[in-house]
């Protein structure tokens, strides 16, 4: 027996998902985090867990681990205080940025300027040039780098990014080993390792990124490990990355720049593996937490990326699955602005705390999560039971919108439904519509919390069926963690035009790319035969800001050559921005990335029902439906069987989720439990 | 002749009911179209100037062409008055020139890009979009001649023309166009994003028509511009007092040795609406820092302000418009008579946000700025390598942001909305030229309980020689401080030979010649600073003065004495009180030395002569 255990630590919940390898079968459990230190909420979860599979810790082979651990440290500004050593000139480029404020004109008046994320006191100059081909145009100093070093005496860590680095790391490389011969123990991050890539603030950025973050992870991730192995776990320790792939917990300590959308990434690799069981190749994932809801775009079981990741103000450049956030969840709360007199629902949020006046956690505000209640979408009992919703509270709440608007309680309740959902539309939108993806060709999985609540209506929106709500929604990141599969990758700067370009020049780099990123992972215990090796080329118009990135491999890359590449980028412009260029094309980065296996497993199958939901049924129930209330069913989701149809109006309820099926629409379980809702 | 506008279907768009949701769904569609057109532009266009500092400004009007999304406010009105020609659908309109459209765009080098939005036959909306092309012919690179004495000299003036007839597309129109230009290939990307943006955004459009229906989305659209009227209304009411309230400031110089220039502008209430009046502006200059200033975009700047200042949760469009009454003098600098050169306007652009923050915020000194919008500062450098390659650089420096209400001014920002800097090895890399330097300069924004942002010190070291042009104001007349703050310093620009050789230029500049090995300082304003200085916490002195934002010396300008980077607490309190006995008492604002003063102590203190107050030729005055 293999056993993989995803766990995905979220603000409010530790949600784990244990998974038997050999037969498909899986258990899932849900534990209040512990914010002061999350090992103990994992070992709380991890004991209950393996009592409910019948199995010890010691059992299990794959501890696989989604964290926003390096995500709140930036956000929080509790990364560690770094030093950083840049070229003569440039002492303040983390300082000046891109000198860009947000929120048009007149922005700057109400913009609070972040700090840097390395101080500018801790910040030094060092002598010594390379030029944009990558030539020497001065040497270093090496006496003035050790008087610079001298003062980083007791940082926890360093990093040095120097101007065209990308093009030659040779000054960079010797103020590392000056640098560790000078302070050792402190670990050195050097731009043109961590990130081989043209513009020297986003370069410096994502090094000093990396550096600051650094001893959280490392610190959370040892003390993980220690308890992990002290309560007999002796699997493998990884960690989900942004891109949605793992990495063992050892390269995460070196590498955590590429965690900061670790938590999000669970979802999406979630979905790719429902998609994959359940034969649906296009999703919109709407994954819909308390304060705001992330969705991304899959297409063809793979999920779009992105070169950089945001977290809060800043943009790092790391790969990370395009997941775009907005600020609409359950929390959100619905307000009338004085001036306007327009109905607003978010992005201030009511939180976990006080949270929903539903909540009774002392929450006065009225949220998405009271309209729900009041319109009858959300049943009394959250979390199997154990959690009675406050239904006269809400319906106080939502009455003050109406009051203000001039309209009544019901249509006040649907209005904050129908704006949020118009948020949440607005940002599939983005991803779908605005890359020239046509929605009518996807599925929407809902998950999170509200996923299931509000993904019928999304579908609605967008014109894209079915909407899906997969066997356990509520841990599905949990599940995202444990089924996906090792990666790593690498990048370098190329900058020159196809013309001026020979295939031989890119195939040797690659192949010493591809045998880079294909040790890295045998180094982790991964056969080389299970490596498997794509490459990236991102390509543009020469002089154009925004580079295509355009997947390809060996074999692919050998047959059409080159050529093939930009036609393959014509195609892309044009499905974007529905035109195509005469000027040359550039081909700006490579990259190589390598994967481990795949698993190739089954989801477990649910007995065969005979299309009848009544064993299900738990009782009759009235909800808001097309301007009335009408009668409508709530069913219990584990005794849903397989084959059944439920037609709508009607509630799933299941220990952490709620799933809504809207009148005029139908919802059939698939053979894994999965709900596809459709118009009748 | 106004524009005839041609519509197979005649029935008129229904009023009909909105509920508070719809409408809500409408705006943020209508919001979310607009950003995708920003995207949209950014990732297709080529020249540095849009595509890495996005000098480019979108708009959704409704269709009568009043703004419903954007950032400058509708032109379209003002276009629809002065041409001659139809409107229909298929149709994609084209232009360039100030003069055609009331100063809706403020030079040529603008390129606007006007859709008209039909759905079965109906005008439903326009969508619009202009931005900054790198050159457009002329007499010198970049096709912003300083030294410009009329519209003429400054490149290609396109006059409304349609790219797309009824959808058949006027190649010939294009190629005439390009050919006018020195870098056609950065143009025609730009043009096509610019054509891309508004295309995406007309589509948004009919998608949300075909959604909520045209009776719908037309309403919808009415609504959201009386529901701006009405909050402006009462905005006005609680803010504009009836009483008159002047400010002037000035631009520094004209680029041909003359100045300073004054603006002024005289607001109250009256009726319920507002009046800006700029009777008292200096009549328009024989060289190009005039700025053909649009009423509606001024109504705009007026609101953004107002908004911003006063309660930033308001979404702005057209709707408060007849709200407010916008006078200028004609033949003044903002109203320049035909064939006057606007070229240098960016000037008189961005001293007019400094004038409405000053008397925006003159009765109520807790919402006031100081002062910062210098301009945007341009520097040209252009010529032909060794290898027989023509190169033209055009970029936008950034200078300090003022000291505010909320707290410091951030050092070396963009004031102007969307702009980011280039990166210097992007610079480097396409460009013969090495950045030897790219920090802001100690001490220049002004003290202040909340300090103004420091202006940058970018070193540029030419690799191969050409010509350069340089385009900057508030070297002179310095950014005032507010409540006790005091001015930013001025900018500056510094040539040093390979020899060493210093050569202080000019901050107005044209076509000088520059040999490899040149470096030039491109030195830019600090930002006015905010209350009183003597109020700023020592311990805050001590630490930027760590970070090389404040020299010792500098510290001494806040009261605040450091010995070896410590805090001389008595010597602190005691130099506070003395220089608190000397000031007296702190105005409103801190202008700095009258502009006489100024003006004797220039030579020795810009290292440039002063510049001479301008004569007024009668005919060019006020009619």
């Amino acid at each position: 027996m293999t056993y993989r255990l995803g766990v995905d630590v979220g603000g409010t919940f530790t949600d784990l998902l244990l998974f038997n390898q050999s037969s498909g079968a899986f258990w899932r459990h849900k534990t209040p985090s512990t914010p002061h230190d999350s090992s103990q909420g994992i070992l709380t979860g991890l004991t209950a867990i393996c009592a409910g599979a019948g199995i010890t810790p010691a059992d299990i082979d794959y501890f696989l681990h989604g964290t926003t651990v390096a995500t709140n440290a930036i956000l929080e500004g509790k990364g560690a205080r770094v030093g950083l050593i840049v070229t003569q000139g440039y002492g303040q480029v983390m300082q000046i940025a891109r000198s860009f404020v947000p929120g048009g004109l007149a922005g700057w008046i109400v913009w609070p300027k972040p700090e840097p994320l390395a101080a500018l006191e801790d910040t030094v100059e060092i002598a010594g040039r390379m030029d944009a081909q990558g030539n020497e145009l001065r040497p270093i100093d090496e006496d003035g780098i050790r008087a610079a070093l001298g003062r980083f005496e007791g940082f926890e860590a360093l990093t040095v990014s120097l101007m065209n680095s990308y093009l030659n790391g040779g000054h960079e490389k010797r103020v590392g080993e000056i640098a560790a011969e000078m302070l050792p123990g402190v670990p050195v991050s050097l731009s043109h390792v961590v990130l081989p890539e043209m513009q020297e603030y986003e370069r410096t950025l994502t090094t000093v990124a990396n550096a600051a973050v650094r001893p959280v992870v490392g610190k959370y991730v040892r003390n993980l490990r220690s308890s992990l192995r002290s309560n007999g776990m002796a699997g493998s320790l990884s960690l989900l990355r942004s891109d949605g792939g793992l990495m063992s917990s050892e390269k995460a300590e070196d590498h955590p720049v590429a965690l900061l959308m670790s938590g999000p990434a669970g979802g999406v690799t979630a979905a790719l593996w429902v998609g994959k069981n359940a034969g649906i190749r296009n999703i919109l994932t709407l994954d819909v937490g308390g304060t705001s809801t992330d969705v991304a775009l899959i297409e063809n079981l793979e999920a779009r990326r992105v070169r950089t990741t945001e977290v809060g103000h800043l943009a790092v450049r790391a790969s990370a699955l395009d997941v775009k956030t907005v600020g609409a969840g359950g929390g959100s709360i619905a307000y009338v602005p004085e001036l306007t007199g327009a109905l607003r629902v978010g992005p201030q949020s009511a939180g976990a705390v006080p949270g929903p006046v539903a909540y009774g956690k002392g929450g006065e505000l009225p949220t998405v999560t009271d309209a729900n209640v009041v319109l009858g979408y959300l049943p009394e009992n959250l979390l199997g039971g154990a959690f009675k919703l406050d239904r006269e509270g809400a319906a106080r709440a939502v009455q003050t919108i109406a009051d203000r608007l001039g309209i009544g309680l019901m249509e006040a309740a649907r209005g904050i439904i129908d704006i949020v959902n118009e948020n949440m539309f607005g940002a599939l939108r983005m991803i779908s519509v605005q890359q020239g993806y046509d929605p009518r060709h996807f599925a929407v999985m809902g998950f999170g919390g509200a996923g299931p609540l509000h993904v019928n209506a999304i579908s609605r929106l967008m014109g894209a069926w079915p909407a899906v709500s997969p066997v356990s929604p509520g841990v599905l990141c949990a599940l995202g963690d444990a089924t996906t599969r090792m990666r790593t990758e690498t990048a370098r700067s190329f900058s020159r035009r196809f013309d001026e370009t020979y295939e031989a020049q890119v195939n040797t780099q690659l192949a010493e790319m591809a045998a880079q990123v294909t040790a890295e992972l045998t180094a982790e215990g991964i056969a080389p035969e299970d490596v498997t090796v794509q490459f990236e080329l991102d390509v543009r118009y020469e002089g154009q800001a925004f580079e295509v990135p355009l997947s390809i491999d060996a074999a692919t890359l050998e047959a059409d050559g080159l050529p093939g590449v930009t036609a393959r980028f014509d195609a892309e412009h044009e499905r974007l921005f529905t035109f195509n260029m005469d000027s040359p094309h550039e081909l700006v980065n490579l990259r190589a990335v390598a994967m481990g296996p795949l698993l190739e497993l089954e989801a477990q199958r649910l007995p065969q029902g005979n299309g009848d939901p009544i064993a299900a049924k738990l009782r009759d129930h009235q909800l808001w439906a097309n301007g009335a209330m009408v009668p409508a069913v709530l069913y219990d989701r584990a005794k849903l069987r397989a084959g059944d149809i439920i037609p709508g109006p009607a509630i799933v309820t299941e220990m952490d989720s709620t799933t809504l099926i809207e009148a005029d629409c139908v919802g059939a379980v698939d053979a894994f439990g999965n709900i596809l809702i459709n118009l009748a | 002749m106004p524009a005839r506008i041609i519509q197979d279907n005649q029935t008129p768009f229904n009023t009909v009911e909105i509920d508070p949701v719809t409408l809500e769904v409408i705006e943020n569609a209508l919001r979310n179209a607009r950003v995708e057109m920003d995207a949209t532009l950014v990732r297709t266009a080529m020249s540095p100037g849009i595509r890495e500092q996005g000098d480019a400004f979108p708009l959704i009007a409704d269709h009568k062409g009043r703004m419903v999304v954007g950032q400058f406010g509708s032109y379209i009105g003002p276009f629809l008055d002065g041409y001659d020609g139809t409107v229909e659908d298929g149709d994609m309109i084209f232009l360039s020139d100030p003069y055609s459209v009331g100063g809706a765009i403020s030079h040529c080098n603008d390129w606007l890009v006007l859709l008209p939005v039909f759905r079965d036959g109906r005008l439903i909306a326009y969508t619009s979009m202009f931005g900054h092309q790198s050159d457009i012919g002329g007499k010198v690179p970049g096709s912003m001649p300083i030294d410009a004495t009329e519209i003429f000299q400054e490149g290609v003036r396109i006059p409304p023309v349609k790219i797309w007839k009824k959808g058949t597309y006027n190649e010939d129109l294009i190629k005439l166009v390009m050919h006018q230009s020195r870098t056609p290939d950065w143009c025609k990307a730009d043009l096509n994003a610019l054509i891309a943006s508004c295309r995406v955004a007309a589509r948004r459009v009919i998608e949300m028509a075909e959604r909520f229906g045209d009776d719908v989305f037309v309403s919808a659209t009415d609504q959201l511009l009386d529901r701006n009227y009405r909050a402006m209304v009462q905005l006005i009411e609680s803010s504009i007092s009836e009483e008159k309230v002047s400010f002037e400031d000035y631009i520094c110089d004209d680029g041909m040795g003359y100045g300073p220039y004054r603006i002024k502008c005289t607001m109250w209430r009256e009726n319920g609406r507002v009046i800006l009046d700029f009777d008292g502006t200096d009549p328009q200059s024989k060289a190009s820092i005039n700025m053909l200033l649009n009423e509606n975009m001024m109504r705009m700047f007026f609101g953004i302000y107002m908004i911003m200042i006063f309660d930033p949760q308001i979404l702005f469009n057209d709707g408060y418009y007849p709200l407010i009454d916008v006078r200028i003098p004609e033949g003044s600098l903002l109203k320049p008579k035909f064939p006057a050169a606007l070229s240098g306007r960016t000037h008189v652009l961005g001293r007019l946000f400094d004038i409405l923050g000053g008397l925006l915020g003159q009765k109520t000194p807790q919402f006031l700025n100081a002062a910062g919008f210098s301009s945007s500062p341009h520097l040209f450098y252009a010529g032909t390598d060794k290898a027989g390659k023509w190169f033209q650089l055009f970029q936008i420096g950034f200078g300090g942001i003022p000291g505010r209400p909320l707290g410091d001014g951030p050092d070396g920002h963009s004031l102007f909305p969307g702009f980011t800097n280039v990166p210097n090895e992007f610079l480097e890399r396409y460009f013969p030229l090495v950045i030897e330097n790219y920090s802001t300069v100690a001490d220049s924004g002004g003290p202040g309980l909340h300090r103004g942002g420091n202006g940058i010190d970018m070193v540029y070291r030419f690799l191969e020689p050409g010509v350069i042009a340089i385009h900057d104001d508030r070297w002179f007349v310095p950014p005032w401080g507010v409540n006790g703050g005091l001015p930013g310093a001025r900018a500056r620009k510094l040539l040093v030979k390979a020899d060493g050789t210093e050569i202080v230029v000019g901050n107005k500049l044209e076509n000088h010649p520059v040999e490899a090995g040149d470096r030039l300082h491109f030195i830019t304003w600090g930002g006015g600073g905010w209350g009183d200085p003597l109020d700023r916490d020592p311990a805050l002195l001590v630490k930027e003065v760590t970070q090389g934002l404040v020299t010792a010396e500098g510290a001494r300008r806040y009261g605040v004495v450091l010995i070896d980077g410590v805090v001389d607490a008595a010597a602190t309190d005691a130099l506070r009180a003395e220089m608190r006995a000397t000031r007296g008492d702190v105005d409103v604002f801190d202008f700095g030395p009258d502009i006489d003063t100024l003006r004797a102590n220039c030579l020795a203190e810009t290292g440039l002569p002063a510049p001479t107050a301008p004569q007024w030729v009668r005919a060019a005055q006020a009619a």
